[in-house]
């Protein structure tokens, strides 16, 4: 080879690298997906979950010059409550039921898009919706309504393999993002209406091949079996709908659980009814239960446990320790000891009387309500699966919330049908006859929230448990939380609103009305040295970025 | 005369809600033969209860554009539409299949019929056209409210009023119209920064805007910031009719406003 061909190969080589660097999410990427702001490469951020970005290029100053750069519309009237990835200027997104998009992530232009279509058994409860992928190497991994896992290639959208995860029939779905540790591919199956038995199962990422599945309604061999009477384990239901987290130093990873199956008919499940309303702690290598933490025992009220678990090496009464952060749907703020489940804090975060607080242990001290008489929070909860955030500058904890907000719950008994619905009772609004808040926003015209709840973004010190600002909002709030090192927070809200503040005090900096509802994360991430911050609101997701030239 | 006759040809027809509500279905051409036995009707509340009201809510309008209680459902006209929805579901939305077996699905089709007035036993219903006079004079209703394109704004448009309420819901704002109101009736007042007050009836509101159509009949939006006062008022100024009408009247008002369904 001459001199020159040489040089010639060489170049052509160095015109490789960055491209094939650039594909190749490896897991070693995926530990380190903080120190990589410019990309959003897992579902909440980073293996910590914060949703907190070191990026600042958009500041407290020109946050007030966002204006659209771009928008997606997604081919549906379902939820829109995929967070996007990021991926070195590609942005991966999902829209109803499971379609999976490459997009550029600085025009919004489409690159390829993948369709799949669910069995027409698929019911889940709660809306066709999906909450994202995950990525790993060049592969995509997506968890599908009727209860499967897809992985997708990267550069082509193409199918590389699909394996069932469960029975869509039987009430089995799948609608978070996956979360990818190692070689593995985790995920959870929703269905907790239908009285599934739900678990957490991995998957080898190259091949599908299952390689364990914890059960979190317990085998006969798990003494927490006991916790439940009779054959009510078999349709315990403690579904697994939100992406878990994961620390790579203790090699854990954390997941939270759904409500009991059935719902209210709480007379059918004595019992503390493990591992519903809980987090586990698992090996991700072999799925082994490590611990565990309850938040709420024998839970009549469905307090799905599913929050994503935010992670937080923290000041703690002088020393820095191994933190879990966590707004719960049963409206209390807990504090644990990550590397032991330890209970360290408890406190309400909105109005509470369903229990009277938390024991030493942080097990509620119930109170239930007497029959007819309204409990607080109210079955949405006083937060739900909205991702929060964590701002280790400022030190506090951002969820979103319902205020003031209350539901009336009877329970009657149901008897189990495959498919069906096994809720096993009845649940009343604050307003008689008239609208109540339920899971998704009724329309364009809001005359009645005041009557029965209002929203709010809160900033919560894990120190104490309090609140150290609140901004109220006329609706219920269902969005998700992103804060950044320039000490901005980014939410929405079932207004159609999406807000900047400043995550120190509150106040608000920059708003659009985005005109639908609210119902995911935002995220963050840049290109060609230009920040962006993507939210998804009623059916399109929205990017935005200061305007070229202002200061 | 047996008292079974006499209540037959009693000058006044007196019926339940519940009854009227099934012989009206019976002249439906959706309706099956004999129309929806209350004990199917009762069953399907019974399930609605459970598999339904996650979604749908308790008022069955939950959902944006799906209103059990208007009786219009634009996806099932007929029972068959409404059978074939319940158990394949509504492809591209949130709506799944759900397994019921016959009487279940029968007893779900039969209350999502009847939803409106389901808890309406007992109401007593008179006559409809005697009713309409008195809403536009004694009962001075038409003073306030508006009804196919005639009257004023001020108050709630009674238009499709029969198509939304029930007749225990209108017979309770009758006698308790304060304690019935619903917070979508609700009145606002407001005083700007520069001193100008304005009243009106809250047509919707969110953290920073409030939308209405104010006491000359104009339609208003203001910023919160910048008002200086601004109070939700949970008082009206529609009068009990308890002492103001007698038993005839509200039977024969309440059957002239189940008759307002509405233009379409």
């Amino acid at each position: 080879m001459t001199l020159q061909r040489r040089e010639l190969v060489l170049a052509f080589l160095i015109l490789l690298i960055p491209f094939s660097l650039r594909a190749q999410v490896s897991s070693e990427r995926l530990l380190h997906a903080s120190d990589e702001p410019q990309n959003w490469l897992t579902y909440s951020g980073s293996y910590a979950s914060q949703r907190y970005s070191s990026l600042r290029q958009i500041n407290l100053t020109n946050v007030k010059n966002m204006e659209l750069k771009w928008a997606f519309q997604a081919q549906s009237l379902q939820k829109f409550e995929s967070t996007p990835l990021v991926v070195d200027g590609i942005m991966y997104v999902t829209q109803s039921p499971n379609d999976v998009l490459a997009l550029d992530a600085k025009t919004g232009r489409a690159f390829w898009m993948y369709r799949y279509t669910p069995s027409p058994d698929a019911r889940p409860c709660c809306g066709i919706v999906n909450r994202g992928v995950a990525i790993l190497g060049d592969s995509l991994y997506m968890a599908t309504v009727d209860a499967h896992l897809v992985a997708i290639d990267a550069r082509n959208g193409k199918v590389l393999w699909n394996k069932k995860l469960a029975e869509p029939a039987a009430g089995y779905a799948a609608t978070l993002a996956p979360l990818v540790v190692k070689d593995k591919v985790i995920v959870g199956v929703a269905g907790g209406e239908y009285g599934i038995r739900g678990f957490i199962a991995a998957f080898n990422a190259s091949t599908g091949e299952e390689a364990w599945r914890f059960n979190t309604v317990p085998d006969s061999d798990d003494p927490a079996h006991e916790t439940w009477s009779g054959d009510s384990y078999k349709h315990g239901s403690a579904a697994v709908w939100m992406t878990g987290s994961y620390d790579p130093n203790l090699n854990l990873t954390y997941w939270g659980t759904g409500n009991p199956g059935p719902d209210f008919a709480i007379a059918q499940r004595v019992g503390d009814n493990l591992y519903s309303d809980s987090v586990v702690a698992l090996d991700p290598d072999t799925g082994k239960l490590k611990w565990y933490f309850q938040f709420s025992p024998h839970d009549p009220y469905d307090f799905d446990s599913v929050q994503v678990p935010v992670l937080a090496d923290a000041n703690w009464h002088g020393s820095t320790r191994q933190l879990m952060l966590w707004g719960n749907r049963n409206g209390f703020f807990y504090v644990l000891d990550r590397t032991n489940g330890r209970f360290l804090l408890g406190n309400p975060f909105v109005k509470v009387n369903w229990a009277s607080g938390l024991d030493a242990n942080g097990r509620p001290m119930i109170t239930p309500q007497p029959p007819g008489q309204p409990s607080y929070p109210g079955i949405q909860g006083g937060t739900n699966w909205y991702s929060p955030s964590y701002s280790p500058r400022t030190g506090l904890f951002y969820l979103s919330t319902w205020e003031d907000y209350s539901t009336t719950i009877s329970g009657v008994p149901v008897e189990y049908k495959e498919g069906q619905r096994f809720g096993g009772g009845a649940v009343t609004g604050a307003i008689t006859g008239g609208d109540n808040p339920g899971t998704t926003r009724q329309g364009p015209i809001n005359t009645y929230t005041e009557a029965v709840a209002h929203g709010s973004v809160k900033a919560l010190d894990p120190q104490t448990g309090k609140s150290k600002w609140t901004f109220d909002m006329h609706d219920v709030n269902t969005s998700g939380i992103l804060t950044t090192a320039s000490d901005l927070l980014f939410a929405g809200g079932r207004e159609g609103y999406f807000h900047a503040f400043d995550a120190r005090n509150g106040n608000l900096l920059w708003k659009i009305n985005l005109g639908g509802e609210v119902v995911a994360g935002p995220i963050t991430y840049q290109v060609e040295g230009k920040q962006y911050v993507a939210i998804a609101a009623g059916n399109g997701l929205f990017v935005f970025s200061p305007r070229d030239g202002a200061k | 005369m047996p008292k079974h006759l006499r209540l037959r040809l009693s000058n006044v027809v007196v019926v339940t809600l519940f009854l009227a509500v099934i012989s009206a279905a019976s002249a439906n051409a959706q309706t099956p033969p004999g129309g929806y036995p209350p004990a199917d009707i009762r069953y399907g509340a019974q399930i609605y209860s459970v598999q339904c009201t996650p979604c749908h809510g308790v008022s069955g309008n939950q959902i944006n554009g799906v209103d059990f209680g208007s009786g219009q459902l634009r996806r099932a006209p007929t029972d068959q539409d409404l059978r074939t929805i319940v158990t394949t579901g509504i492809a591209g939305t949130a709506m799944p299949p759900f397994k019921f077996d016959a009487s279940e699905l029968a007893g779900i089709i039969a209350y999502i019929r009847n939803f409106r007035d389901y808890d309406a036993k007992g109401i007593t219903l008179g006559d409809r056209a005697r009713g309409k006079v008195w809403f536009e004079g004694a009962g001075g209703c038409a003073n306030c409210h508006r009804v196919y394109g005639k009257g004023p704004r001020l108050a709630p448009d009674l238009s499709d009023v029969g198509s939304i309420r029930s007749a225990d819901y209108l017979q309770r704002t009758l006698l308790d119209p304060a304690g019935a109101m619903l917070p979508v009736n609700r009145s606002v007042h407001i005083v700007t920064r520069d001193g100008k007050a304005i009243n009106g009836r809250r047509l919707n509101e969110d953290t920073y805007s409030v939308q209405l159509i104010d006491d000359t009949e104009h339609l208003v939006s203001l910023y919160k910031a910048d008002l200086r006062e601004f109070t939700v008022v949970t008082t009206t100024t529609m009068p009990s009719y308890k002492d103001k009408a007698s038993a005839q009247e509200q039977a024969d008002v309440i059957a002239y406003l189940l008759s307002l369904k509405g233009l379409r």
